[in-house]
C-alpha cells in the first residue's frame, strides 16, 4: 500500500527560514531510517506559498490569486510518499518522526489505478501517461 | 477472531523492528537459532503487555531488553532443572553474552548487523530454498504461514526448512560477518540472486494458478532496497534494484482482464506504475554511475530501463538493446540471452540479420526443447514472408511448450499462417 504523509507548514515555512541545524539533523536521520526500511519512495519540501499561487474556478472563468495563502491550515510544507504492508504499519512509522510543538501530521493512503476502475478511460490514462513520462525524463 | 487494533500496531513493530533485532541478538549470542527464539519470546511477551500498558516510547529497545531478560530467565531455570548450579559450555557462554548491562543500546548501534545477517540468510551452505525461506523469514519480517503462502507449499515444508537451515548455519559455524574483499563479489552475489528468486517468483510465478504474485514482488523490492541503502556503493546492487523497479512498474500491465499474461507489446503503458518508473531509471543511473565495466543485473536493467523510456516497442532504442545484450551475452554466455539478441538485432537491423543468428542457435544444445526458439524463428519467417515454414516451426514450438495458455497462442498463429 501506497501513502502521502503530509506535512503542514508554520510561520518559519512561510518566512522561508530553513530549520535549525538540530531539526535538519532529525530530519535526516529519521528519512535515512525510512529509506534503509525500504519505505520511503519519495519526499520532498515546497517552498512557502509565497511562491505559489491559486486558480480559483467560479462561472468558466479561472482566477489566479497569488501567494502567500493566509489559511494556515491550508498550508502543506512538504510531503513523504511510502510503501508499507499496512496503514498500520504506516502509522507506526509516522508515530517515530522527530516533530513536535503540537504539529499534526497527516497520513492518506494513494489511490492505485486500480481503485478508480473504470473512471479512468484509457485514453486519459494514455494522456496522464505520457506527461508523466516527460517530467520523468526531464528529471 | 478479529485482531485487535494493538495486535495489529504490534504485528506492524515486529515487521519494523524484527530484522535488526534479531541481527543484534545474532552478534550478542553467535546463533542466530537461539537468537530468533529469544526474540520470538520478546514477541510474546509484547502480545500479553503492550494491549494493557500501550506500546512502549522505543519498541525496538523494549524488544532487545525482554528478549534478552528471557534469555537469562529461560537459561537460568534450565540450570535449576538440571540440579546444578551453573551452566556449562555453550549456554554459560550465551548467558554472559546476554547479561551485559547496555545491551539494549548496542541495538542501534551497530548498523552492519542487519547486513551481517542478510550474507548469513543467503549463505552458500544453505541450499537455495532454505536461503530464501531463511531470508524472507528474519530479513522480511514474514511469518511462516505467509511464506508458506507466497510459494504455495504447506507451512510443515517451510518450518522444517527454517529449523534445518538454522541447524545447518550452527553446525557449519558461519561466522557473522560481512565477507572480505577476496569473497565479497561471490557473496554478493548469492545474496542478490536470493532476492531476485523471490522477485521472479512474484513476477512470473512458476506455480500456481495466477500468473503474477504482487506481494512476493512487493518482499522482494523492499529486500532489494534496504540492500541498497546498506551497501549503497555497489553497483550490482542498485542495478538489481533499477531491474526490479522497472519490472515491477509493468505488473499491473502484465495481466489481461481475465488473469492471462499480456507481452510487453500489447501491454497498456499508461498502466504502467510511473514512480517506480521513475525510481528504476534513478537507480540505474546510479548502477551505472559507480560501475566500471556493467554487471549482469545492471545490464538488463539498462534494457528495461530502454523500454521504461519509449513510447512503444517500435520507438525503444534497439541498437542500444543489441549492444546491452552484446555485453550480457559476453558475460553470461547463456544461449537464451543471444536468443533474446537474436530478437533485439530483428528489430534494429530486420529479421534477416535476426534470423541468421537465430539459425545459428538451432545446433545449441542448451536450447534443445526450448520452445521460444522455434516460436522466436517462426515469427521472423512471418515477418519475412515465408509463411509455410513459419507454420511448422509454430506447430514445433506448440509441441515442446508446457503452458497450456501460451501453446494454444501458437497453434493459433500456426493457423494463421494458413494451410
Amino acid at each position: 500500500m501506497r501513502f502521502m504523509v503530509l506535512v503542514p507548514g508554520n510561520a518559519e515555512s512561510e518566512a522561508g527560514e530553513m530549520p535549525s541545524t538540530e531539526i535538519l539533523e532529525e530530519m535526516t536521520k529519521y528519512n535515512e531510517e525510512l529509506v534503509k526500511a525500504g519505505v520511503m519512495l519519495a519526499g520532498e519540501g515546497l517552498h512557502p506559498t509565497s511562491k505559489g499561487a491559486k486558480v480559483r474556478f467560479d462561472r468558466g472563468t479561472p482566477t489566479v490569486i497569488d501567494g502567500p495563502f493566509t489559511e494556515a491550515k491550508e498550508i502543506v510544507a512538504g510531503y513523504w510518499v511510502w510503501e508499507c504492508a499496512s496503514r498500520d504499519e504506516a502509522i507506526e512509522w509516522l508515530k517515530r518522526a522527530p516533530f513536535d510543538g503540537g504539529t499534526e501530521i497527516e497520513l492518506r493512503q494513494i489511490f492505485e489505478f486500480e481503485d478508480f476502475g473504470a473512471e479512468l478511460t484509457s485514453e486519459l490514462r494514455e494522456a496522464e501517461e505520457r506527461l508523466r513520462d516527460q517530467v520523468a525524463e526531464r528529471e | 477472531m478479529p485482531a485487535t487494533a494493538t495486535d495489529r500496531a504490534i504485528e506492524a513493530v515486529w515487521r519494523i523492528e524484527s530484522a535488526r533485532l534479531v541481527a543484534g541478538l545474532t552478534r550478542v549470542v553467535r546463533d542466530v537459532a537461539v537468537a530468533e527464539d529469544l526474540a520470538q519470546d520478546a514477541l510474546v511477551v509484547a502480545l500479553e503487555q503492550w494491549p494493557r500498558s500501550g506500546i512502549p516510547e522505543n519498541p525496538g529497545a523494549w524488544l532487545m531488553t525482554t528478549a534478552k531478560r528471557r534469555g537469562i530467565d529461560e537459561l537460568r531455570r534450565r540450570a535449576m532443572a538440571q540440579r546444578k548450579q551453573e551452566l556449562i559450555g555453550r549456554e554459560l557462554e550465551i548467558l554472559q553474552q546476554l547479561d551485559q548491562p547496555d545491551l539494549a543500546a548496542q541495538v542501534d548501534d551497530v548498523p552492519d548487523d542487519v547486513l551481517r545477517l542478510v550474507f548469513m540468510t543467503c549463505h552458500p551452505v544453505l541450499s537455495q530454498d532454505a536461503r530464501v525461506a531463511l531470508t524472507l523469514r528474519l530479513l522480511g519480517g514474514l511469518s511462516t504461514p505467509e511464506i508458506a503462502r507466497a510459494f504455495l507449499i504447506s507451512e510443515g515444508t517451510v518450518a522444517q526448512r527454517i529449523v534445518r537451515a538454522k541447524r545447518t548455519l550452527s553446525e557449519a559455524q558461519v561466522p557473522f560477518e560481512v565477507p572480505g574483499r577476496d569473497e565479497l563479489a561471490q557473496r554478493l552475489s548469492a545474496v542478490l540472486e536470493v532476492i531476485y528468486l523471490v522477485f521472479n517468483e512474484g513476477y512470473a510465478a512458476t506455480a500456481g494458478e495466477h500468473w503474477t504474485r504482487p506481494a512476493l514482488c512487493r518482499d522482494a523490492l523492499r529486500l532489494g532496497r534496504i540492500l541498497a541503502g546498506l551497501m549503497p556503493s555497489e553497483p550490482e546492487v542498485h542495478g538489481l534494484l533499477a531491474l526490479m523497479e522497472l519490472q515491477a512498474s509493468r505488473l499491473r500491465a502484465r495481466v489481461g482482464p481475465n488473469g492471462e499474461p499480456v507481452l510487453l507489446g500489447d501491454q497498456d503503458r499508461a498502466r504502467w506504475d510511473h514512480l517506480l518508473v521513475q525510481r528504476g531509471l534513478a537507480a540505474l543511473r546510479r548502477a551505472e554511475r559507480l560501475s566500471r565495466a556493467l554487471g549482469p543485473y545492471t545490464l538488463q536493467a539498462a534494457i528495461a530501463g530502454c523500454h521504461a523510456r519509449a513510447a512503444s516497442v517500435e520507438e525503444a532504442d534497439w541498437p542500444r538493446i543489441v549492444a546491452l545484450y552484446d555485453g550480457l551475452a559476453a558475460l553470461t554466455g547463456s544461449p537464451v540471452v543471444e536468443l533474446n539478441r537474436a530478437v533485439a538485432v530483428t528489430m534494429a537491423f530486420g529479421p534477416e540479420a535476426g534470423l541468421a543468428l537465430v539459425d545459428g542457435l538451432a545446433d545449441d544444445p542448451a536450447l534443445r526443447g526450448y520452445h521460444l526458439l522455434p516460436s522466436v524463428r517462426a515469427d521472423l519467417l512471418v515477418r519475412l514472408g515465408r509463411t509455410a515454414e513459419a507454420r511448422d516451426e509454430f506447430v514445433r514450438a506448440a509441441d515442446l511448450c508446457a503452458n497450456d495458455r501460451e501453446r494454444e497462442l501458437l497453434l493459433s498463429r500456426a493457423v494463421a499462417c494458413g494451410a
